[in-house]
């Protein structure tokens, strides 16, 4: 290559990373833009636009002799991605969030051993850190690919939901484990055979499904937030094998992002990381029976009654559980939230950290039913104010309002942050049954005296109480 | 890769990885969830490799799969950023 040629790629070279610097700045401006909904929408544009330039930059690449398949797959990819994100449904997030979590595991795990197929036929020699860094796209992206298929499956109902454990599962996984670390090890050591890596990716995909299954419904939060870090650590180590800043830079702080989440859902949960990897429940301690708490305790109300409270109430909040989703309650809620403000009573939603199936899933739904971000006051900030709210509605929510979880030490789901509804004026509770929530225990709440159950479901319930207030003033 | 070049790509992996904490922590869990789509979007980040590979002709089976790669990465990519862009567009003031 004459000299003026090699400046000019190097040029170029230069120039690509100097975008990729620009990119990475985006990227990070663009999460940080995600402190507050007034700068989001800009923030997660900032984020595109530094992966439309990356994407720009990178077609410059001195080493692409033909654009055919990178024009067709980015552009299939393209209608395919758009298609999926203006039909999916906000109940569904989680699976959307789920797949694509999947897909971009499945493509560090092709990019590794395609970038090793393509040196090896260039006649390139592969050194050992790379060949680390290959098998580790491996391995993390055959497990994000598999991990969030299962994922996926459970959350779409495809699968049973339920933590799926069986005898020696742990002995099953380590096996499994150890034969990826063997595998790595013979890749590393011999970088000239291409077969190996794809075993080891089957293998990764086994590993994956294995760690998702003892995974059960009430932890799916965690799960979808830890496969987010992983399909981020996976474009990092792709970063590693490329010797990609960019890659490097995008995957670690989306593995970050995953990890932060994790914690949080954990905390939220009172479940540790451990048990949740690992299906295991608490040993449930001797509670009373459901017939103890309920029995001749449970005062059961009509929606004229529930309509009557509202006739001296100042202050409102309603707790939304999943169940409010379920039965499509959010438009129903924001008619009423609607009605009781233009009767000079304020209204506010409390938002209890798994309130939907993924972190911040309920704010979404509430937020598609055109309720403001305001009203939306996190678990922290709410719980000292509930001794001067008048009226609580809870709707499809159980154990998170569990008095049980501050007052008994030896139940299941002590020390695990609570709504406490129970320290305001009144509290309505709308359900279908008296059946407990996920932790299998009965709820004191219920019983209490300032308590009034309205049975029936959710929607159908909140529009009989926005009728009743009507018709009653 | 030498050792210079890991030491470097190490020094920014940790590095990125705190200031991913530090501006995490900071959002609100109000956009917990378009925080980990938009995240999730930027985890596509993959298809640069993918297009590389799909491009630089070394051999045929390494442009499928490059290829196939570029294809998973972008609806990665675009549908983690569309999606977001229809969520956060909710979100609105009283």
């Amino acid at each position: 290559m004459p000299p003026e040629a090699t400046t000019a790629t190097e040029n170029i070279q230069w120039m690509i990373d100097l975008v990729y610097l620009l990119g990475a700045v985006l990227f990070i401006l663009g999460i940080k833009g995600m402190g507050h909904p007034r700068t989001a929408v800009r923030a997660n544009l900032m984020g595109a636009a530094g992966m439309a330039l990356a994407i720009a930059a990178t077609l410059l690449d001195k080493g692409i002799v033909n654009f055919t398949w990178i024009i067709l797959g980015l552009v299939l990819g393209s209608i395919i991605g758009t298609v999926m994100a203006w039909r999916v449904q906000m109940t569904g997030m989680p699976q959307m969030v789920a797949l694509l979590n999947g897909l971009g595991g499945a493509a560090s795990m092709i990019v590794g051993g395609t970038e090793q197929i393509s040196r090896i036929t260039a006649g390139q020699t592969i050194d050992i850190a790379s060949m680390v860094a290959i098998a580790a796209s491996a391995i993390i992206g055959g497990v994000t690919l598999t991990g969030s298929l299962i994922a996926w499956a459970k959350l779409e109902e495809v699968m049973s939901g339920r933590s799926v454990v069986f005898k020696g599962q742990q002995l099953v996984n380590l096996l499994v484990f150890m034969l990826c670390m063997a595998l790595s090890a013979w890749i590393v050591i011999t970088p000239s055979l291409l077969v190996p890596y794809w075993i080891l990716a089957v293998v990764a995909c086994v590993l994956g499904i294995l760690l998702v299954l003892p995974i059960g419904g009430a932890d799916m939060p965690v799960a979808i937030a830890l496969l987010n870090s992983y399909s981020g650590l996976a474009a990092a180590a792709t970063g590693f094998v490329l010797n990609n800043a960019m890659l490097i830079v995008a995957g670690s702080l989306v593995g970050a992002s995953g990890i932060i989440l994790t914690q949080i859902m954990c905390k939220a949960m009172n479940r540790s990381l451990f048990n949740v990897l690992f299906g295991l429940m608490q040993a449930a301690g001797k509670g009373p029976s459901a017939d103890e708490v309920y029995a001749g305790k449970i005062k059961s109300v009509s929606a004229d009654e529930v309509a009557m409270l509202f006739d001296s109430a100042r202050r409102c909040v309603i707790v939304p559980g999943y169940g409010l989703a379920v039965s499509q309650a959010q438009h129903a809620v924001r008619d009423l939230t609607n009605l009781l403000e233009s009767r000079g009573c304020t209204v506010d939603f409390a938002l209890h950290p798994v309130a939907g199936r993924m972190p911040g899933h309920m704010n979404v739904l509430l937020a598609e039913a055109n309720i403001p971000y305001e009203k939306m006051i996190e678990m922290d900030v709410i719980n000292p104010q509930f001794d001067q709210v008048d009226v609580v509605i809870v709707i499809g929510a159980n154990d998170v309002v569990n008095p049980e979880a501050r007052n008994n030490p030896t139940s299941p789901i002590a020390g695990m942050p609570i709504l406490d509804v129970d320290k305001a004026g009144t509290v309505v509770v709308v359900k279908r049954s008296l059946s407990p929530g996920f932790a299998g225990i009965p709820n004191p709440l219920f019983a209490a005296d300032n308590t009034l159950m309205y049975f029936g479901d959710g929607q159908q319930a909140v529009m009989d109480i926005v009728k009743a207030i009507k018709e009653s003033s | 890769m030498d050792a210079h070049l890991l030491i470097s790509n190490l020094t920014i992996f940790v590095l990125a990885i705190f200031v991913g904490f530090e501006i995490i922590t900071k959002v609100p869990p109000t956009l917990h969830t378009p925080l980990m789509s938009g995240s999730n979007a930027i985890s596509g980040i993959t298809v640069l490799g993918s297009i590389v590979l799909a491009g630089n002709g070394h051999s045929t089976l390494a442009a499928v799969l490059g290829f196939a790669a570029v294809v998973l990465a972008m609806i990665n990519v675009v549908g983690g950023f569309v999606v977001t862009h229809r969520m956060l567009g909710m979100f609105k003031r009283k």
